[in-house]
């Protein structure tokens, strides 16, 4: 009796040894993407988010929206109450998904999706899968998620145990590893990525001949399925194409999404028609040579984009105190963060 | 299923699992569609090679042993009316009915596994002696599909068959008992090649859960993913960059990738067979050791008796010893003793013997010439050594001084580099084994021990700094186990001692190991065989 007695505590002590160490190593090796790649944690904010309830605005795509849109913006001029659900790379599946996963939380006025990511029928690299869906919250909709975006070096195991994935990391481990241990600090504007950089763009690559312009089965499959549970909650669906330089946006592409919007009586918008009207400087406003826009450009798109929302009906939510308090130091955040990096 | 993935881990923890939960009787059937299904994800086909083999050696075997039966039992009930000469008579015409059985048998087995593994370099043969007359039409290589451990079962196969023909061991009647003798899924994919003698009772019979044989197997599985995800995987891209650019990667390099690759393929090889001998002794089923600490080995000839133990007494006792004493043998040895002298004469039916092991053994290891040639080297550098050994003991008997433990670490370090020069064959095509032997005397690249160039081989720091840890600890480990077993040791320690041995190794293979992505995770070498 003693004897099994002790066996049970060594196992019990054993096990709870076991257990606490691997879940400390494990949150020690994951990336805390806080200093480098902070696009690996703009998923995971949106759950952080005070008030996402009254979001009337939501956009879903990859960097084309982190980067180009400025929710600070809309909010200061227009009273929307956005946010963008975007990710690097983020394909149109995972759009999908992540827009299912949003909405277990908020039905917003409007969804606005990117159309960039139609072009993509199969995941590219594991970066990127990991960046779009790691700060996912575990339910049906995240494991569906990796299922459809795995590559083929890719285990689903490695995401639910993701020290599998990060093991290698301590040779990698920084002092922000243990300062960001229990908590993450924000570092996006309701997933807006700033950039004050300026970089005009040089020599902006002209599209090359392709094969096939044809957007593939898969992409217009879950184009469908955003479009269908748009409908099925009563949002409306805005596709937008960001006037981002390149990857070269050809014809056919632009053909092939009025030819959908116009079948589906959606709103179309590509940006790159109307630089002028916006206001778009190249030269200044872009931090990478015209691939993604900087915080300039992205606030004057804002407010073009943000007039057309207001007109389409888009409630202005600044009567709102509890909204009013939230924005006032989001604001003043986005502000110092703006000086800090011009500086 | 490689055995480093985690489907493998889960697939060997379900059935350990259920094996110990079901009736004891349906242990060894648990075992058999384990190991089909196993089998199954290396390729639904390869599923057909191995039930033809298993198929045709049961069949075969057992008329075998019917013959035997009915031989003894004929000579039993006419043993008043035979006469010598006539029982031998008659005894030589049954042999020959089971000789004949025996080539049927080899056939169906090394027919399979000529045809998968040799097909193509018969092929690149002809080419080369078609081109070679000036013929410009080649034959085209064909597209087969190389079923994964079948030069291991084969050679199982054939070495029971062998047996029952040899009446050391009794034909298997049960199809299914036999089928898993065969196909047993840890030993399948890179041996040991086990003898029916040695498996048979500990596959067959039931076995209760013991903590002690279950942790103890579990241990060696442990130690085994040490070797492979630690060790050997983290010097792959190495050996990999080295040993494909012949023309950038000479000298020097071609040195550091031979010790860089003898401690690889050790890693790699003892590491499996460690992983396979743990999961079936967690099962309670016993498997040969297939080494011995083959890096102390003094001499080549040592080394190969310590070194893939179970292949080298298959190819002794089932080609050696057969062509030692079969007839032409017997005729060649008279042959060259009454043409070169005694002295020579008997000597060389002996080499004639081991040549033919040694390609065969060559042959094994990979359909290509420089596996031959990697082959026939060890046989001559043997050879010579035999050859010289009077001269050594002569050495020793004027200095008897040179036998200390210094002596001993250049006698092994000596092997352990003569082994890593005959790898070049192994590492190399035959063109490029020579010229990168040769650039080792020509190349003159010293610079790059302390140049930094080492470190733009894929190893960073922290990789090799893991390397150099990883083999002092296998070493340690190694030199421990001459007296006993290092899990013997640990056992008699304190409870809290052997868990932090114990987890701290799981630690440094979770974390330390090379596996997942970004990594380029590698069936064992072994393999490939």
């Amino acid at each position: 009796m003693k004897k099994n007695k002790k066996r049970g505590l060594r196992i019990f002590v054993s096990a709870l040894i076991i257990i606490l160490s691997l879940l400390f190593l494990q949150r020690l090796l994951t990336p805390k993407y806080v200093d480098d790649v902070v696009e690996g944690a703009f998923i995971k904010e949106f759950y952080n988010e005070e008030h996402k309830e009254d979001l009337n605005l939501i956009f879903i795509g990859d960097c084309e929206v982190y980067s180009n849109f400025s929710p600070v913006t809309l909010w200061q001029e227009y009273g929307i109450n956005s946010y963008i659900r975007g990710s690097a790379d983020q394909y149109v599946w995972q759009s999908y998904y992540i827009l299912e996963d949003t909405l277990k939380y908020v039905k917003p006025e409007a969804v606005v999706f990117n159309v960039l990511s139609l072009r993509n029928e199969e995941p590219k690299r594991e970066a990127y899968n990991r960046m779009s869906l790691e700060g996912l919250k575990w339910s049906g909709t995240k494991i569906n998620a990796i299922r459809d975006s795995m590559t083929e070096d890719e285990n689903f195991l490695d995401y639910v145990f993701p020290i599998l994935r990060y093991h290698s990391r301590w040779s990698d481990i920084k002092s922000t590893d243990f300062e960001f241990f229990f908590h993450s600090k924000p570092v996006s504007y309701n997933g807006f990525y700033m950039k004050t950089d300026v970089r005009p763009p040089q020599d902006v690559p002209e599209g090359q001949p392709l094969n096939n312009y044809n957007f593939g089965e898969r992409a217009w499959h879950y184009l469908d399925k955003i479009r269908t549970l748009c409908e099925d909650n009563g949002i409306e669906l805005i596709l937008i194409k960001a006037p981002s330089l390149y990857p070269y946006w050809y014809d056919e592409y632009e053909e092939q999404v009025e030819n959908y919007a116009n079948e589906h009586e959606l709103m179309y918008i590509n940006f790159l028609e109307h630089k002028d009207e916006i206001g778009l400087d190249y030269d200044t406003d872009t931090f990478d040579g015209g691939l993604h826009l900087n915080v300039y450009g992205a606030e004057k798109l804002s407010r073009w984009f943000g007039n057309i929302l207001s007109e389409e009906g888009l409630s202005d939510l600044r009567d709102r105190e509890n909204l009013q308090r939230m924005w006032d130091e989001k604001i003043s955040r986005y502000e110092a963060e703006k000086a800090e990096q011009s500086d | 299923m490689l055995f480093t993935s985690y489907s493998f881990i889960g697939f060997v923890a379900a059935v350990l699992l259920l094996y110990y939960l079901i009736p004891k009787k349906f242990q060894w059937p648990l075992l058999l569609i384990a190991s089909y299904i196993f089998y199954f994800f290396s390729g639904p086909e390869n599923l057909i090679f191995i039930l033809i083999t298993t198929a045709a050696t049961y069949l075969i075997a057992i008329q075998i042993e019917k013959n035997i039966l009915r031989q003894k039992d004929y000579i039993k009930e006419h043993k008043a009316e035979f006469t010598r000469e006539e029982k031998k008579k008659y005894k030589e015409s049954q042999k020959k009915i089971r000789v004949r059985w025996v080539l049927l048998s080899l056939a169906v087995d090394l027919g399979i596994l000529a045809v998968c593994k040799y097909t193509n370099f018969f092929i690149s043969n002809v080419n080369g002696v078609i081109s070679a007359v000036g013929h410009g039409k080649q034959l085209a290589l064909v597209d087969l599909v190389l079923p994964m451990g079948i030069s291991f079962y084969t050679f199982q196969s054939v070495g029971y068959l062998i047996d029952v023909y040899r009446e050391t061991v009794p034909a298997e009647k049960n199809f299914f008992r036999f089928a898993l003798f065969v196909s047993f899924f840890p030993q399948l994919v890179q041996g040991p090649i086990s003898r029916y003698s040695d498996l048979s009772q500990s596959l067959y019979e039931e076995h209760y859960y013991n903590a002690k044989t279950v942790s103890y197997g579990l241990e060696r599985v442990l130690w085994g993913f040490f070797k492979k995800l630690v060790i050997a995987d983290r010097l792959l891209p190495a050996v990999k960059l080295i040993i494909n650019d012949l023309g950038t990667y000479d000298g020097v390099y071609v040195l550091f990738a031979i010790a860089l690759y003898a401690v690889q393929l050790y890693a790699d090889f003892t590491g499996g067979i460690d992983i396979t001998i743990g999961i079936a002794e967690a099962m309670g089923i016993g498997l040969k050791e297939n080494f011995d600490r083959p890096y102390f080995s003094k001499s080549l000839k040592e080394y190969w008796r310590r070194w893939h133990i179970t292949m080298g007494t298959w190819f002794r006792d089932y080609i050696f010893y057969p062509l030692s004493i079969c007839q032409w043998m017997q005729k060649f040895s008279r042959f060259s003793r009454s043409h070169f002298g005694n002295a020579i004469g008997k000597r060389l039916p002996v080499y004639l013997s081991s040549f033919i092991v040694w390609f065969a053994t060559g042959f094994w290891h990979g359909a290509s010439w420089n596996f031959i040639l990697w082959g026939l080297f060890n046989w001559a550098v043997l050879m010579v050594s035999e050859e010289l050994e009077p001269l050594y003991d002569r050495f020793h008997k004027h200095f008897p001084g040179y036998k200390g433990n210094l002596v001993k670490a250049f006698q092994s370090f000596r092997t352990v580099f003569i082994v890593g020069l005959l790898h070049l064959f192994d590492l190399y095509t035959v063109q490029e084994a020579f010229k990168a032997f040769g650039s080792l005397f020509t190349a003159g690249n010293f610079h790059i021990l302390w140049d930094g160039s080492l470190m733009s081989l894929g190893l960073s720091a922290a990789d090799y700094g893991i390397v150099i840890l990883g083999a002092a600890l296998m070493f340690t480990v190694s030199f421990l186990q001459r007296t006993e077993k290092v899990r013997d040791r640990i056992s008699r320690l304190s409870y809290p001692k052997r868990f932090i041995i114990w987890y701290g190794l799981f630690l440094i293979v979770l974390l330390m190991g090379a596996y997942g992505v970004g990594y380029d995770s590698s069936q064992f070498i072994y393999n490939r065989f």
